[in-house]
């Protein structure tokens, strides 16, 4: 893409400004520039709905749904690109259809392996399938589509797609804020829940076509193949954290954002790495961290927390938690 | 909203139409009748116990109470309406294992969502909560307080042990006041000590609270001392009364097919020895 290329160059002699003169003006100018301006508009709101409806995914143990979601977004954008459409159109399409899909098959709150493995296989190879379409027959297309698809290019984000996957993510976590507590009964507690009249059959589907919804805008930041480092790794890191459910869940929407934030920052520090690359290789480090801050704290846990208890009216140790 | 109808730890008025009317209902799974021709009643603050072999459609009769399951013929009343119209005056405690080891989720908020939470939206950090809030929070640790789980309601309840969270999902039950609560299996996976503790913990609930129990047995003899009722399900129908009548060599052996002693232990209390599917621990 054209605007990539030339974000590239932006990158490139703006290195001076951001490593000769004092931190704040490298901050300054970076800011000032229109590539990163639209970036980090996109990014903010994508990374925030990611982190925020990951945090029910892992949850839920739905990362295998979400995974076989990556495929789904990849086969969407090429199938668009292949029809001569817009190709968030495909994106969006397939992966709220199959969502739905997923929900609807899995004929339980939460989808079944086999059918989300049979489902992303064939969904991939129909994939390959579009782009040898694509390649062969559209005078237009042009050849960085398919790796943009896969990889994502958030430096090479327009200002009006930009401001386009905000107003999404704007709409979809209003919605996820909407369903917010229902939802979370229902994934504790599908039983319970159900009696006290949260629609769980309903729940499970429209959730799943949430997470298809999120997996189509993270593709457009990230790519497709690497969309669940937004989607997994923050609300992982912030189920180590913390173990209350509505804390959790803002946090995983932070660490998300600053992912996003600092993987920005890098790429455009280092021009040479690529940003989909620092913005996975943040969220990886920090899960790791998060993993590495509690593995200690929970081995004294295990060892206060005995596994059988016979007497219940005896005070057990206090959580080491709180 | 929900929170306080009733002022807590005074027991409900006192009412004498009946909780649970069952008027010659038929319930039936997938073409097959599980149970046909059962009648019974359930009046207010009464403990009663589902009993019966496996597969004889006890936890169908449960969810058929909550309207999760409709009766094919006859009818069913809770608590003055058709089933499932006045779910949220029902606490109710599903058949089930566990919670995964690695739930990462603290029991008080397990507890918090029988409260609210089938209600939409989002809530608000605490500090924003107000007075609302605040009153949510005092019953969270008052019904928790009730089951004495305050040592443990901090620790995820992936870490609890079975009676720990067996005493959360019964705090769950009671957090809005209901004055029917159906329990399935509460005190399976449970050991014996707990069983008894659980066991009495329910009883005194339903004397104090005058809450009505339904409650579904493997294992008749950890609340046989607390019974007021005793539904018998066999052969596709249903046998209620007071355990003294129900709980007899002969009456078990017809309805199992299979031969069942009653003895009395020194206390005089009924013990029933020889019942399938009881756990090995429990035969005395």
């Amino acid at each position: 893409m054209s605007s990539a290329d030339a974000s590239i160059l932006a990158r490139a002699t703006s290195i001076d400004h951001a490593l000769g003169a004092n931190p704040i003006d490298g901050l300054a100018h970076m800011l000032s520039l229109q590539f990163i301006q639209h970036a980090l508009v996109a990014g903010t709101s994508i990374a925030l709905l990611s982190g925020l409806v990951g945090y029910f995914v892992v949850l839920r143990g739905q990362v295998f749904a979400g995974d076989a979601m990556s495929h789904v977004a990849y086969t969407g954008a090429l199938a668009a690109l292949a029809a001569g459409v817009d190709l968030r159109v495909g994106l969006f399409a397939a992966t709220v259809i199959v969502g739905l899909a997923l929900g609807l098959l899995g004929g339980r709150s939460t989808a079944d392996d086999v059918v989300i493995g049979t489902t992303f296989a064939w969904v991939l190879g129909l994939g390959v399938f579009f782009l040898a379409l694509y390649t062969t027959h559209s005078a237009t297309g042009n050849s960085t589509a398919n790796v943009n698809v896969l990889f994502g290019s958030i430096f090479g984000i327009s200002s009006s797609d930009a401001r386009t996957a905000a107003w999404i993510a704007v709409g979809l976590i209003a919605l996820l804020l909407l369903i917010g507590r229902p939802l979370l009964f229902a994934s504790l507690d599908p039983a319970v829940a159900r009696a006290r009249g949260v629609p769980v059959r309903l729940l499970g589907p429209l959730f799943l076509a949430i997470v298809g919804a999120t997996a189509a805008e993270a593709s457009q930041a990230i790519g497709a193949l690497l969309l669940f480092g937004l989607v997994a790794a923050p609300p992982a890191a912030a189920q180590r954290l913390t173990d209350r459910p509505w804390a959790g869940f803002v946090l995983s929407g932070i660490l998300a954002v600053a992912s996003m934030w600092i993987g920005i920052s890098l790429a455009y520090a280092v021009p040479t790495l690529p940003a989909s690359f620092t913005i996975m290789a943040t969220s990886t480090a920090i899960y790791a961290g998060a993993a590495l801050i509690t593995v200690g704290r929970r081995r004294g846990e295990r060892r206060r927390s005995h596994p059988d208890v016979s007497a219940p009216e005896q005070p057990q140790g206090q959580a080491a938690t709180s | 909203m929900i929170v306080t109808e009733r002022a807590p730890g005074r027991p409900a008025p006192p009412t004498h139409t009946p909780v649970i009317v069952v008027d010659q209902a038929e319930a039936r799974l997938g073409g097959r009748a599980i149970w046909s021709d059962v009648s019974l009643q359930i009046g207010p603050g009464q403990f009663v116990a589902v009993l019966g072999p496996n597969g004889v459609g006890k936890s169908t009769l449960l969810k058929a109470v909550l309207g999760l399951l409709p009766v094919s013929t006859g009818q069913i009343k809770v608590l003055g309406g058709s089933p499932g119209r006045h779910n949220d005056r029902i606490g109710y405690l599903p058949q089930r294992r566990a919670f995964d080891p690695t739930t990462r989720i603290r029991g008080i908020d397990i507890v918090r969502l029988g409260l609210d939470g089938d209600r939409w939206g989002t809530p608000l950090p605490a500090i924003l909560g107000g007075r609302r809030a605040r009153d949510a929070r005092e019953r969270v640790e008052e019904v928790i307080g009730l089951v004495g789980a305050s040592g443990y309601a901090r620790r995820p309840i992936g870490q609890c042990s079975g009676g720990e969270q067996q005493r959360l999902l019964i705090a769950q039950a009671l957090i809005r006041h209901p004055e029917l609560l159906v329990l399935d299996e509460p005190l399976d996976s449970l050991d014996v000590t707990n069983q008894a503790s659980v066991s009495s913990l329910i009883r005194d609930i339903s004397r104090t609270r005058n809450v009505a129990v339904l409650l579904v047995a493997h294992d008749v003899n950890p609340i046989l001392p607390y019974l007021d009722q005793v539904i018998y399900l066999a052969h596709g129908g249903a046998v209620m009364g007071p355990p003294e009548q129900v709980i007899t060599a002969d009456t078990l052996s017809m309805l199992y097919g299979t031969p069942i002693d009653v003895l009395r232990d020194r206390a005089g209390r009924l013990v029933v020895v020889g019942q399938p599917d009881a756990h090995a621990e429990h035969r005395r």
